[in-house]
């Protein structure tokens, strides 16, 4: 027992080193000389940290701008997949209506989905309302990938408060709005907390929808994704570990809900 | 408040928001694919886009990367799983550094594994330091298909398995405890163990981690354009060219609605390869 044990956590680390050497090799590489980009051989140690790669990337033209849609583009979606989701998620966890099932199918096929591409029709019809190339357009379309899961885990969320403390508020003179902001929401809201993370997240990592329903406004994949030909390797590592680095922390925070978010299609 | 209307109250702005973008511009993909600007139906776009010079090499591509890349990805997940499940202590830590993929985008993945597969980048480095290389060697070009496949899958293995990895750790959790430690009073040795309780009862989680994971395979992307560049055309790359650079939105919409066919049939085949009873899916 003593041996086998001793295996799985030799592979097991063995696995965990493989899964952080790529993030640690392109922070080393963001945080080095621009030179080092193309130095042969490479360092493997950070001897040599420098910002300079860094601070050419964030002072490169467009590129605030673009951190700065990015960011607001996730916001909007965070937003919205929370107000749409969270009542939704709501009603499939208290209540049996007529169509519930038709409604699951509905929300596991837009997941099911390559729903990024349907950003095609999207573009003629948003120039002619006025939403391409604006952060609300792509925020919309993002709303669309993170609505599922926002959800079902709000539906999780919910089913695991007991009816009973809800039922008690109400007896005791709460009417249900009441009942559900003073009760309810307080518990849920870590787990919603964990839910909006997450959509900023998918927001803020998508890359085809947000390149075709921009020009100007461009997110920062968009950006990246536009300039990958022509942009010297430096700045592309420097773009990466941009992307990266909000994620990292951001699992990190969210990592006790992934279950309800990705597990849940078991149920 | 009515009590029987809350629920539909409930739900109807996130159904009025999926039928609006989700919906609607999926019968519009499939429109577009089929109908010209002035609403004649033709089939010129979809055969322009079968007799599109990329399109073959496209198709195969994808087939190649998913065929390979959702195999492999369901080893190394359920391997994971298997680990974690033996494990006494340090669980949540290996998770989060298993899952961290989970949260980096297709693109941000590409460009890392670009830092290492570079001709001057780290694994030439290690290379040519164990004494194999003697100088930059390149790996990501057209010139060595082999090599920049392997490339591709080594960095959408990295990035994608932790999705599995996810369903089948909660499909794990399901599994009563009590049927492996009956099995095991009773002598199973674990492989016994694994193969007779742990797979048929994961078999629910199996199948909708391999649908979606089929399903976002053929959507791969960013990571080739990232790695390869141009020299490896999947389809999803071609319906971006087909948008941006030749500004043909009806055949970008025939590889739409291409892509999304695939998608269908094989999540059909799976569904009926790997038959599980109906009420465990949702």
């Amino acid at each position: 027992m003593k041996q086998s044990q001793k295996f799985l956590y030799t592979m097991a680390v063995v696995l965990a080193i493989c899964w952080l050497v790529p993030i640690y090799l392109i922070g080393i590489s963001a945080l080095s000389a621009k030179e080092a980009a193309t130095a042969w051989p490479k360092s493997l140690l950070p001897l040599h940290i420098s910002f300079d790669t860094l601070s050419f990337f964030v002072h490169y033209t467009g590129v605030w701008k673009a951190v700065l849609n990015s960011v607001i583009v996730a916001l909007l979606t965070m937003l919205f997949a929370i107000v749409l989701g969270a009542p939704a998620g709501y009603a499939l966890a208290r209540y049996d209506f007529k169509g519930q099932n038709i409604y699951r199918v509905l929300i596991v096929m837009t997941r099911a989905f390559p729903l990024a591409i349907l950003a095609l029709p999207l573009v003629t019809r948003f120039i002619s309302v006025g939403l391409y190339d604006t952060q609300l357009g792509v925020a919309l379309v993002h709303t669309a990938l993170a609505l599922p899961f926002s959800i079902l885990v709000s539906s999780s969320l919910f089913m695991g408060i007991p009816r009973e403390l809800e039922e008690a508020a109400w007896t005791l003179g709460c009417n249900k709005v009441q009942a559900f902001m003073k009760i309810v929401m307080p518990l849920a809201l870590p787990g919603m907390a964990a839910t909006m993370i997450f959509s900023f997240v998918i927001s803020w990592n998508e890359v085809f929808s947000a390149s075709v329903l921009t020009l100007n406004n461009r997110t920062l994949t968009a950006f990246l994704f536009a300039s990958l030909e022509e942009s010297p390797l430096h700045f592309r590592y420097a773009g990466g570990f941009f992307l990266i680095l909000p994620s990292l922390i951001f699992i990190f925070v969210v990592r006790k809900y992934l279950f309800s978010m990705w597990g849940i299609s078991n149920r | 408040m009515n009590a029987q209307r809350t629920p539909y109250l409930l739900i109807a702005p996130s159904v009025i928001f999926l039928l609006v973008l989700f919906i609607w511009p999926l019968a519009e993909t499939a429109l577009m694919a089929f109908r010209t600007a002035d609403g004649t139906w033709t089939s010129q776009y979809v055969s322009k886009m079968l007799g599109d010079l990329n399109f073959g090499i496209a198709l195969k591509n994808t087939l190649i990367l998913v065929a390979i890349v959702v195999p492999l990805q369901m080893v190394v997940a359920l391997g994971m799983a298997m680990m974690l499940q033996n494990m006494d202590r340090g669980r949540m830590a290996f998770l989060y550094i298993w899952t961290i993929p989970l949260g980096v985008s297709d693109l941000a993945a590409g460009l890392a594994w670009l830092a290492i597969f570079n001709d001057r980048g780290y694994f030439n480095t290690v290379l040519s330091g164990m004494g194999f290389i003697s100088g930059p060697t390149s790996w990501l070009s057209y010139q060595n298909p082999a090599a920049l496949f392997v490339c591709v899958i080594i960095a959408e293995i990295w990035r994608a398995t932790a999705i599995v990895l996810v369903i089948l750790v909660a499909g794990v959790q399901l599994i009563p405890k009590e049927y492996n430690e009956a099995a095991e009073v009773f002598g199973a040795s674990p492989w016994k163990r694994f193969m007779k309780i742990t797979l048929p009862l994961l078999k629910p989680s199996l199948q909708s981690a391999l649908i979606l994971r089929t399903v976002l395979a053929f959507e791969v992307f960013a990571v080739v354009y990232a790695l390869a560049g141009r020299d490896l055309p999947v389809l999803v790359g071609e319906a971006y060219n087909w948008q941006g650079a030749y500004q043909n939105t009806n055949v970008a919409s025939a590889y739409a609605l291409f892509i999304l066919v695939v998608s269908i049939a094989s999540t059909l085949v799976y569904l009926k390869v790997l038959k599980v009873k109906r009420e465990t899916l949702s």
